[in-house]
């Protein structure tokens, strides 16, 4: 067997290794490190990394390790956070000039946990500004390439932490979701990407886009990974209102092939008009392999689909009009220079701090919510959501999931939908539903187009992360596809 | 012409809850700027609120005070409108469905009793402050960001500036009573803004609704009122009208001032709060709440006229507020005369009390001591007036009754040889007084008494001095 170098060791496996004193902690970083110097030019995946806090950490672990200490479920393995998952003393940018040069005071839970478990972050990584987007181009900073074609984009907006993962700069990353933006990127960069259900991980010290739909997702090299890393962010946390007390459950436990009988609905209106034909025959290729392992696939109708896509961007826009209110140049953040009283500070600042998709969502949701707007606009949005929700209360009475493609298209290429908001929209038009609703779901890659990667969606009841989790690991261990490393090449002189 | 005023309220209270309503940060007033903070309530990227349920629980028992209908199921909404003391950009506050709505607060007017009826009671939270530098710069202090209020609305009930006045003094007793508020005005824990038109009664032409805010004392809402009232009717008797508009009460200047505008509504975009979620009031918590609640003024007063045999005017005073209630009880348990203890109270502890611009909770005695005092004057070991003396040097020294009279010598004279010595000598020093008493003058006694009153600096017990003046007298 061919020996793996550490980048291409899982990330379960690395903590492994680590714990039984075959690897250092600090090797690892390393490794890593070296990796990210050779990719990140041709990626850039990453807004700020922290190497030497990274292998200051990497030491103590070794240390705590050759003391016989007790370690954490992920001691001394990489992560990589996304840009808008606030951490003490690194900068978190959003990927924003009204954040260039904020540092936190305080920890998100999420990376409380990670740090208590003995994760080590490695850097903060490049995204959509304020996690709007599905192409990363939003960045004020840097465009982030798809390392299976670098003339393309990695998808958004958390296509940082998906490129550094697919690219092998990061073994786990951390992602957020809104609509979207863990899945999608995944999918293009033929990593797994899972957004849990609404409430079952904190939301403190992820900068809020939309409160009602923003969940911190994870991503991984393979469904073990994700699942591993799931173990230690999900749980009820007392500083968010909206996470859920109940039971914590050890994901790794559910990772099993069998998936005999096990009921699997294929939505009609996701495999309908907008979708890349040859990425639907791929899902229902997928469909077919699912069969084999045992599963049932039948057709069925989720009839408020079409309009998930705009009540989405009412409510999340909405929300975000808000959220965004308080990057006013007061208190910390980027301050306009020229202003001669205050509406011009507010103005100037968030005129200069802001990107043009970030105020194009704010004034959209400012006028939803406006009074006379508000019952036409936020108000019906919300029914539909309802419906939305019954729409899928219905197909999980007799199903256990729900399988569909992640993204309409393939990967496209960098600057071919910046001057077209709605096209670049109808990149969410198949993962915003779940956000809707408040359910969980995970893409898994399940082969390759044109050399670009395919991933297919699988959706689950609220707070069955199990069940995606086994489907999708079963998948994974039987689906035949073999998996490409990507080889951080394509059009560079396009770039 | 006869016209009839239209007074509504806003009243903003701050809570007495430890910690803010969202977040651990403590609610103490006072402390360095900035040191009462967190990302909470700094309001920084990723924090998200949690509510303090002891905020919730005492805007419920201010609703249950006022009689209004509590919601079985209430939400927090976001106001959203940019300030600088305004961390998020939006106030976390509540909109379509406060936790209390309707109820009422009776008043006396003109002796009779009157309701005015309240339309909501809702939470929220309160801002920062900004402090303008001598330098012209602003800066702020985020203390106060995050405090819970409660912010109280009224109809517009209130027919005169007297009758707001009763409203506010009602309202305030009663919420000190319940212990959600301290409603210190001058600490900024009570705000007032008041909302006020007049109508013209033959015809029925009202003046437009004029707006003040924050005024910072009772005091200052009547002359502010009183100012309003008067020009809103002088405008409407010569046929004009008012403006829409926020005005300023000008304390110096005597005046209502213009401080802008109202050019349309403004437009808050209210919408629920998506980082809390929808809470459950349910009534288990409401009785318990009930059960628990302390008792109110006209109940107090009620049993102040059973218990201790008081007339209704002393029952209605003492109970004025919780604080001299409890320091009326407190000395009561340890002195049988309950009217002596009323009459001391009202007396010269209330007087000195407004005279000095102080609360009973701001003196410098306990009741323990006060009753002591009583206790002597009662035993005969100080007079009355003695007493009176006493009790004055407790305000400004705090030293015990004890302690004042051993130290000053005020013990009273009870020993009648002593006090005859001195008799004898005003009665040789007065003979005119003497003679005036035999004539059939009664009212010379009173002279003598009060000259040996004066040779003992008030030490001697009067009754003894009364006595023996007439014994000696006659016996010339």
């Amino acid at each position: 067997m061919k020996q793996l170098k550490i980048i291409e060791i899982s990330a379960k496996e690395l903590a492994e290794r680590i714990k039984s004193k075959e690897i250092s902690s600090e090797e690892v970083i390393k490794a890593y490190f070296e990796r990210i110097e050779e990719a990140e030019e041709k990626v850039d995946a990453f807004i700020t990394l922290t190497k030497e806090d990274a292998l200051k950490s990497a030491k103590k672990t070794d240390e705590k390790i050759s003391r016989g200490e007790k370690l954490g479920a992920i001691e001394g393995v990489p992560v990589a956070i996304k840009d808008n998952i606030v951490t003490k003393g690194i900068k978190t940018t959003c990927a924003s000039k009204i954040l260039e040069n904020f540092i936190p005071p305080y920890n998100a839970t999420v990376v409380d946990k990670i740090k208590n478990e003995g994760g080590i972050i490695i850097g903060k990584t490049n995204m959509d500004e304020f996690a709007m987007g599905s192409s990363t181009e939003n960045s004020r900073f840097k465009n982030t390439k798809n390392p299976y074609d670098l003339s393309r984009v990695p998808g958004g907006s958390s296509g940082g932490s998906a490129a550094a993962v697919a690219s092998l700069e990061a073994p786990l990353a951390l992602g957020s979701e809104t609509g979207g933006s863990v899945r999608q990127p995944a999918s293009f960069c033929g990593v797994v990407g899972i957004k849990p259900t609404y409430g079952l991980v904190s939301r403190y010290g992820l900068i809020a886009f939309a409160s009602s739909l923003d969940q911190i997702g994870t991503l991984g090299r393979n469904v073990e990974d994700c699942a591993f890393i799931l173990n230690v962010i999900s749980g009820y946390d007392d500083k968010d209102s909206t996470s859920v007390n109940m039971v914590k459950k050890d994901y790794m436990k559910y990772l099993s092939e069998d998936i005999k009988g096990m009921k699997i609905a294929l939505p009609k209106e996701y495999f309908g008009e907008g979708v890349d034909k040859n990425i639907s025959e791929r899902i229902r290729e997928s469909a077919r392999a699912f069969e084999k392992l045992g599963a049932t696939i039948e057709e069925v109708s989720l009839p408020y689909t079409q309009y998930a896509l705009p009540c989405y961007y009412l409510i999340a826009t909405s929300e975000a009009s808000s959220n965004l209110a308080r990057f006013d140049g007061i208190r910390y953040g980027y301050r306009a220079k020229d202003y001669s009283d205050i509406n011009e500070l507010y103005i100037n600042t968030r005129s200069q701090g802001f990107g043009e998709e970030v105020k194009r969502r704010i004034m959209l949701g400012t006028y939803s919510l406006s009074s006379g707007y508000y019952d036409a606009y936020y108000k019906k949005a919300q029914k539909v959501r309802g419906l939305l929700k019954k729409d899928f209360d219905k197909i999980f009475e007799k199903y256990d999931l729900i399988l569909s493609p992640t993204s309409p298209t393939l990967p496209f290429r960098i600057g071919e939908r910046l001057d077209d908001p709605v096209s670049m929209y109808m990149a969410d038009v198949l993962t915003v539903s779940v956000n809707l609703t408040g359910c969980c779901a995970i893409s898994v890659p399940c082969g390759y187009i044109e050399n670009l990667p395919v991933g297919l969606q699988l959706i689950g009841n609220r707070f069955n992360e199990e069940k995606i989790l086994r489907a999708a690991y079963a998948f994974e261990k039987n689906s035949g596809t073999e998996k490409i490393l990507p080889d951080l090449r394509g059009e560079e002189n396009e770039i | 012409m006869k016209y009839k005023t239209l007074i509504g309220l806003e009243i903003h209270v701050e809570l007495m809850t430890k910690s803010k309503l969202f977040c651990g940060c403590s609610t103490e007033f006072g402390g360095e700027a900035n040191t009462h903070c967190c990302p909470v309530c700094l309001g920084l990227p990723g924090a998200l609120p949690v509510i303090n349920k002891k905020a919730v629980e005492y805007c419920i028992k201010a609703g249950l005070a006022f009689n209004c209908n509590i919601a079985k199921i209430t939400k927090m909404d976001r106001k959203n409108y940019f300030y600088p003391d305004l961390v998020k950009g939006y106030q976390i506050s509540q909109y379509d469905v406060p936790i209390c709505s309707g109820g009422y607060v009776e008043i006396e007017s003109e002796d009779k009793p009157k309701k005015i009826r309240l339309i909501r009671i809702h939470v929220e939270e309160d801002t920062g402050k900004s402090i303008h530098s001598e330098k012209g710069e602003t800066l702020m202090d985020f203390n106060r960001s995050g405090v819970p209020l409660i912010e109280i609305v009224t109809e517009p009930d209130m027919n005169s500036p007297e009758e707001a006045r009763s409203f506010l003094e009602k309202l305030k007793a009663t919420l000190r009573y319940i212990e959600v508020s301290d409603c210190k005005m001058e600490e900024g824990s009570l705000r007032c803004d008041v909302n006020i038109n007049v109508v013209e009664e033959s015809t029925g032409k009202k003046s437009k609704i004029i707006e003040m805010k924050n005024i910072n004392s009772f005091k200052g809402v009547v002359k502010a009122l009183e100012y309003e009232e008067k020009r809103h009717r002088e405008l409407l008797s010569q046929g004009k009208d008012t403006v829409r508009e926020t005005r300023r009460w000008d304390e110096i200047r005597n005046e209502t001032v213009v401080m802008r505008r109202k050019e349309g509504v403004s437009d808050y975009r209210y919408f629920p709060e998506p980082d809390l979620v929808k809470m459950e009031i349910k009534g288990e918590w409401i009785e318990n709440i009930r059960k628990n609640f302390p008792e109110l003024p006209q109940e107090k007063k009620e049993r102040f006229m059973q218990e201790y045999g008081l007339p209704e005017y002393d029952s209605e005073v003492l109970t004025g507020t919780k604080e001299l209630a409890d320091f009326f009880e407190k000395t009561s348990k340890y002195v049988d005369d309950y009217k002596q203890v009323s009459n001391w109270i009202m007396g010269d502890i209330l007087r000195r009390l407004k005279d000095e611009d102080m609360q009973i909770e701001d003196i410098r005695f306990n009741p323990m001591e006060f009753a002591e005092l009583l206790n002597m004057v009662n035993k005969g070991e100080v007079g009355n007036n003695i007493g009176k003396k006493v009790l004055k040097e407790m305000f400004e020294t705090g030293q015990s009754p004890k302690d004042i009279v051993r130290d000053k010598g005020l013990i009273q004279m009870n020993d009648e040889e002593e006090i005859k010595d001195i008799v004898n000598t005003v009665i040789t020093q007065n003979p005119q007084s003497v003679a005036d008493f035999k004539n059939g003058k009664n009212r010379a006694i009173g002279f003598l008494v009060g000259q040996v009153m004066k040779k003992t600096k008030g030490k001697a017990n009067p009754q003894i001095v009364n006595k023996l003046i007439l014994e000696i007298i006659k016996a010339k």
